[in-house]
């Protein structure tokens, strides 16, 4: 089973003032992941590890087109997410390596990100979980008055999954302010999209919930940032929820765990040479003369510094003490 | 001449009306959202009337997607609201069991306390009805193993009214089990009704020689037990456990500590039962206070058959409970 390339024109057109911003985030994102995978051979980071790297133009693209107030409701594949909706690269490490300065105070580890401050609701290990938290998020705003928007991000392979059916339904039923965001990286572990899924066309299937849906080339972070500001767009006010499907790639394994063996090694080293959405772009931003080797240089030197200060903080955390194991079981209140 | 205190008669299912009426007028916050909670007036019509009173938003119909409305109540409540979600059965409960036990039970603590989760999930437990495999089986016992959620079992119409205020009032997930045989069970409350807590056992009849503990749907026939017993001259004490999670474990050694036995009736199968927690705490914590083994009570480890002599067959009866507890003072039941 080969996941073809996407059925997109390759990437062209205008770039918006913020291009360097665009290929800043993706950048920071990789390195991250980088660094996350040598700390995982070197023992820091343990548990399961999934990579994001390849799939960096969907949350760069989607958390542009997202305003404070709004909700995050992630997976396990979440970092990149976290990072650029501004957990911080310290407490984002800090919760890898499972320290008490984790902005999940270390409890929660790789796949249970979470921060309260940026609305930033997980951090879901069980695919299709979150989508009814997302849900409920919305049904919260909606009842309360508050424009905002919740934003769901899920794989492909949670469209097998009841939750994601019952959540849809639920949320066109009640028009709430949600935004389905399905990264379609074709592999559901190792369960290629054709194998799980009986209609391929991800938008068709939740289009029949009466839900405006549509797909956009996920290895496209501009395409990725328009799409996302013209659902986020028509859910805000009184729109409904909308299902955007980003098709994507995964250039690594699931996870530290997977020896990959399912995959043709030439479609992956397909996608790498001829869709990697940060080099595409990079050759798009020198094209227009936006990027030049100097400023490549100090997007890099910037980034290896956070991440530096990044793992020092990490490392120089404190592990959280074993007495404090049954804390917040639950939250203190009356009865 | 002093005037009778003023007392009001219901039965279990307008005392839980009563109790949601009664939080949905204080708080605005609060909403009930559920498989036919307002056009049909709920399952077992607890919540008839509740749509005219207070609108479609807040007397919420879902559609049947118990993972999808319990989950949605989890991120409700963790968005300002204070939902009550109902579910119809514990049986279909198990359709929402990803919402309860991955995410009810677990953000608290995996995010580090950011989050309060302040949900009450009410549903009907238990057999007595010839509802057959499906609808009739006591799975609160499930939901007392997961740390992260409080378990609730209402068996008395104080607590039918009382427990829920409360549960609402404390920002944690709190399920509420009601036992569907006790739904027409009809009593008398002062008015206003007492506030109750739901953090203890309750101590529903003294005695001396044994001790009986309950909860839910079995409490009246335990009761009626330690009439029989007292027949035949045994002294039985009743304890009501009312709280599932945390068990008041307290309340439970003090009893069995003064009376010296124990029997433990509990509706659901015996294997991995909440009986089995309850008998194991006393075993670790009062076994030499004990005069003899600890008795259990339990269903039948069959699923619950139709036919009504089957179902009570498979089912704690007085008559079971009080030849345990005369198997305790060392007597042939």
């Amino acid at each position: 089973m080969a996941a073809s390339p996407p059925p997109f024109p390759p990437p062209s057109g205008p770039i918006p003032e913020h291009g360097v911003e665009l290929l800043r985030d993706m950048l920071r994102i990789r390195r991250f992941e980088e660094a996350c995978a040598e700390l995982y051979s070197a023992t820091k980071i343990r548990g399961f590890l999934h990579l994001y790297i390849g799939e960096e133009a969907v949350a760069t693209g989607t958390m542009r087109a997202l305003g404070p107030d709004d909700a995050i409701v992630a997976t396990y594949r979440e970092h990149g997410h976290a990072l650029l909706r501004g957990v911080g690269a310290n407490a984002l490490m800090a919760e890898m390596f499972g320290r008490s300065d984790g902005c999940s105070g270390g409890r929660g580890g790789s796949m249970h990100i979470f921060d309260a401050n940026t609305r930033f609701y997980g951090g879901n290990a069980i695919v299709a979980g979150g989508l009814p938290i997302a849900v409920g998020l919305a049904l919260a705003d909606r009842m309360l008055g508050r424009d905002r928007v919740t934003a769901c991000f899920f794989g492909e392979g949670a469209m097998a999954e009841g939750e994601f059916h019952e959540s849809l339904n639920l949320a066109a039923l009640w028009n709430l302010p949600v935004l389905f965001l399905c990264e379609n990286n074709h592999y559901a572990m190792g369960s290629a999209l054709e194998l799980t899924e009986s209609q391929t066309n991800l938008a068709l299937k939740a289009a029949c919930y009466e839900v405006a849906a549509w797909t956009v080339d996920g290895m496209d972070v501009v395409a990725v940032e328009r799409e996302t500001e013209r659902a986020v767009l028509a859910i805000r006010g009184d729109g409904g929820p909308v299902f955007l499907e980003a098709q994507t790639y995964r250039f690594r394994a699931h996870s530290m765990y997977d020896p990959d063996l399912y995959r043709d090694h030439a479609e992956v080293a397909e996608w790498k040479e001829r869709h990697d959405p940060i080099e595409l772009f990079a050759a798009r931003l020198r094209e227009q003369g936006m990027l030049d080797d100097a400023t490549l240089e100090g997007l890099e030197r910037d980034i290896a510094a956070e991440l530096e200060t990044a793992i020092a903080f990490a490392e120089a955390s404190e592990p959280e003490p074993v007495e404090s194991l049954t804390r917040h079981l639950y939250a203190p209140g009356p009865a | 001449m002093s005037s009778a205190p003023a007392t009001t008669t219901l039965t279990y299912r307008d005392a839980v009306r009563e109790a949601m009426r009664e939080a949905m007028h204080a708080d605005e916050r609060i909403f009930l959202m559920g498989e036919d909670v307002g056009r049909y007036g709920g399952g077992f019509g607890v919540s008839k009337g509740m749509l005219a009173e207070f609108g479609p938003e807040r007397i919420r119909d879902a559609p049947l997607s118990e993972s999808a409305f319990t989950g949605a109540g989890i991120g409700a409540a963790l968005n300002g609201m204070r939902p009550i979600v109902e579910i119809m059965t514990v049986n279909f409960s198990l359709l929402a069991l990803d919402q309860i036990m991955n995410n009810a039970a677990t953000l608290r603590h995996m995010s580090g306390g950011q989050f309060e989760i302040p949900l009450v999930i009410r549903m009907c437990t238990g057999g007595g009805r010839q509802l057959a495999a499906q609808h009739s089986h006591s799975l609160e016992g499930w939901y007392a193993h997961i740390p992260g959620i409080k378990v609730l079992a209402p068996a008395t119409i104080a607590d039918a009214r009382g427990m829920l205020a409360p549960a609402l009032a404390d920002p944690n997930p709190v399920l509420i089990f009601e036992h569907g045989s006790l739904y027409n069970v009809e009593g008398e409350l002062p008015d206003p009704p007492p506030a109750v807590d739901i953090a203890r056992a309750a101590v529903m009849r003294a005695g001396e020689d044994v001790t009986l503990i309950a909860y839910g749907g079995m409490l009246a026939r335990t009761l009626e037990a330690a009439e029989l017993l007292a027949g035949q001259g045994v002294d039985a004490e009743v304890l009501d456990l009312r709280v599932l999670r945390p068990l008041d474990e307290e309340t439970v050694l003090a009893s069995v500590r003064r009376t010296h036995r124990a029997v433990v009736v509990d509706e659901a199968w015996r294997s991995g039962s909440l009986a089995a927690e309850v008998s194991a705490r006393i075993a670790e914590q009062a076994f030499y206070d004990l005069d003899a083994p600890v008795e259990r009570v339990c269903g039948a480890e069959v699923p619950a058959p139709y036919p009504a002599h089957l179902e009570q067959a498979a089912t704690p009866q007085a008559e079971t409970i009080a030849a345990a507890a005369l198997r305790t003072v060392g007597r042939d039941g």
